[in-house]
């Protein structure tokens, strides 16, 4: 858990610098130097292809190979995908969901985690289990009886069939993950503000919380992440053209057959980069925060 | 990505309660913390354990769907479901799946976080090696919807297709596989190198994050003493990230039984129902199947074997770490 609570855990593997960097890189080094870096090369191929196809016509590139530059930088494919969808409306329903979701899965976390890490309520390890299991479900075991359920509640097609879902969903991790780092609270802590008059409620808010406010922002960011890549459940849910995800838009225009090629690339160009600005912006929170609960 | 989610081991080491942190009970007793519960117990409640319910109990009956009647069924559904073809297929596919995303990216990640941070990292610049990191965890940030359509794009059947146009060039003849919907081998072969490349990144960082613990003197003893690299990763590396192949062992197998976008996007299942995978089973016998109470069936022994699976893993865990103590 240490990664996910103290910001000085090891990072990066940027090595001590010293002694081991007198002795000359051997030519084997080398090889294995240039190796990593063509996986990683392989890794950003597809979109690498994706960024220069995009931007050619039509015709440059039915006439073209894709590894070549566009002739001239067209927009006509963009063009398309923004004229014929409304991508707009896409990102505004993903936005939407996901922070809602990161919003609330973190208070439900939050909520459930106070009674099971500090209140230490009977049979806690059997209620983290029970939400647990919200994790491990597969989603087409929700699907049927909550579609009937959203049905009669006139939710389908309404984001907040998807966010009611996943709240509950990713909360259960956020439950897991912060109850056993509230279950190390610093007693001394919680007593000084109970010696103060201070009521559960206000502790909750005033002391705890702010203290573990690092740990709940990474929690936001990977809710919010897993929630916009999400796709079974939405694609149940959202099937109005005004409910659709980035994901579900993409996803459709991809199945339609008349959709010509070039503007297709375009679309998952454009799908794509909400979630390279994320990346950009929350690179150092994601990667630190997938090792979180991997390491002890 | 939830198909990566760091499902974490169960909770071991017991906290003596002496130890335990608590605000003293003067405020009210401790019933009162069970009032926190009350929005997450009603919240699991409706969205996870009604379902779960539901689809249990319906698995025991046919139903068309819609206004149409239940019927009981006792054990129909469970016994067509051992003789059913396809879904036998889509849980042979399973072992397929588990290697595209559990097998080969924590061997691939064990190579290359080892030698982005032994190699990369300590002799080139920790720059570099946090730069390639991040590289390879891009995938999976990416919405496999997303990620899914462009591998389509790229393997479109036709001389259209990125890979088939790559082959032409190469190979100087006109190339015109059918990828996805030729054969079994091209399909299922298209799904795995989709997985591999969505998951590689995800045990990269775990492992990479582990490497951060091990002493650099150990390295660096073991250099002295004449240790080759791959001497150092079989001594030093390997052992001290054991529990963590396990997390991503864990978490990736119980996301490849859960497995859905790919094939959805991909193949659609096809050529002819071969490529199918449990979940995608499931889900389409729920929007087309005659028979709804057979979908749920289909669901409810996913969940099984997704459970039976867990819990193994947990107890194995715990077995080695016991005989570590």
């Amino acid at each position: 858990m240490t990664t996910l609570t103290t910001d000085a855990a090891p990072q990066s593997a940027a090595p001590a610098k010293g002694s081991n960097k007198s002795r000359p890189r051997t030519p084997a080094e080398w090889i294995l130097m240039i190796l990593a870096c063509l996986g990683a090369l392989i890794v950003v191929f597809p979109m690498v292809l994706l960024l220069i196809n995009a931007f050619k016509s039509p015709a440059d590139y039915a006439n073209s190979s894709p590894l070549d530059l566009p002739k001239a930088l067209d927009f006509t494919g963009i063009k398309t995908f923004w004229e014929t969808q409304n991508f707009p409306r896409a990102l505004w329903n993903s936005i939407f969901i996901s922070t809602m979701v990161a919003v609330l899965g973190v208070i439900l976390s939050v909520l459930n985690s106070f009674a099971i890490g500090i209140g230490r309520v009977r049979g806690r390890t059997w209620i983290v289990l029970a939400f647990l299991m919200a994790n491990l479900i597969p989603q087409e075991m929700l699907f049927d009886p909550l579609f009937k359920l959203y049905d009669k509640l006139g939710l389908l097609s309404n984001p907040w069939s998807v966010i009611i879902t996943f709240t509950v969903i990713q909360a259960a991790f956020g439950t897991y993950l912060l109850s056993s780092l509230l279950g190390t609270f610093p007693k001394e802590i919680l007593e000084a503000a109970a010696v103060d008059g201070a009521s559960r409620g206000k502790i909750l808010r005033s002391v705890i919380v702010p203290i573990i406010r690092p740990t709940l922002s990474v929690l936001m960011v990977f809710f919010f992440i897993w929630t916009w890549n999400e796709f079974l459940l939405p694609l149940a849910f959202l099937n109005t053209s005004d409910s659709l995800t980035v994901p579900l838009l993409l996803e459709q225009l991809n199945g339609e057959r008349q959709t010509d090629t070039t503007t297709l690339i375009a679309g998952t160009l454009i799908s794509i980069i909400p979630t390279m600005i994320f990346f950009l912006i929350f690179q150092r929170t994601l990667t630190r925060g997938i090792t979180a609960g991997a390491v002890k | 990505m939830s198909s990566s989610l760091p499902l974490v081991r169960e909770q071991r080491r017991k906290r003596r309660p002496a130890e335990a942190a608590r605000i003293p009970e003067r405020s009210g007793s401790k019933l009162g913390y069970w009032l926190y519960f009350i929005p997450g117990a009603i919240a699991v409640g409706i969205v996870i354990f009604y379902p779960l319910v539901r689809n249990l109990r319906l698995s025991f009956f046919h139903w068309k769907g819609g206004r149409a009647e239940e019927h009981f069924a006792g054990l129909d559904n469970w016994i067509a479901l051992f003789s059913d073809h396809e879904f036998l297929q889509s849980f042979r596919n399973i072992f397929l799946v588990v290697i595209a995303m559990v097998i080969i990216p924590t061997l691939l990640g064990l190579i290359i976080s080892a030698l982005l941070f032994d190699v990369v990292g300590r002799r080139f610049s920790g720059k570099l090696s946090s730069f390639l990191r991040a590289t390879y965890y891009l995938p999976q940030i990416l919405p496999i919807a997303v990620a899914g359509v462009m591998f389509s794009w790229i393997l479109k059947p036709n001389s259209d297709g990125v890979l088939n146009q790559f082959l032409s060039a190469i190979t100087g003849s006109t190339v015109e596989i059918n990828w996805l919907g030729g054969s079994y081998g091209t399909a299922m072969g298209s799904v795995m190198v989709l997985m591999i490349w969505i998951q590689i990144g995800y045990p990269i960082v775990i492992f990479m994050a582990a490497l951060g613990r091990v002493e650099p003197q150990l390295y660096e003893a073991a250099e002295l003493d004449g240790a080759n690299w791959f001497q150092r990763f079989r001594a030093i590396t390997l052992p001290m990230i054991r529990p963590e192949v396990f997390v991503v062992a864990l978490t990736t197998t119980i996301a490849a039984l859960k497995v859905f976008a790919p094939v959805f996007i991909l193949t659609g299942g096809g050529p002819t129902k071969s490529t199918y995978v449990p979940s995608f089973y499931a889900y389409n016998e729920f929007i087309k199947g005659p028979d709804k109470g057979y979908a749920a069936t289909i669901a409810s022994a996913i969940t099984i074997v997704v459970f039976v699976v867990a819990v193994i893993f947990i107890q194995v865990q715990t077995r080695a770490e016991r005989k570590d103590a």
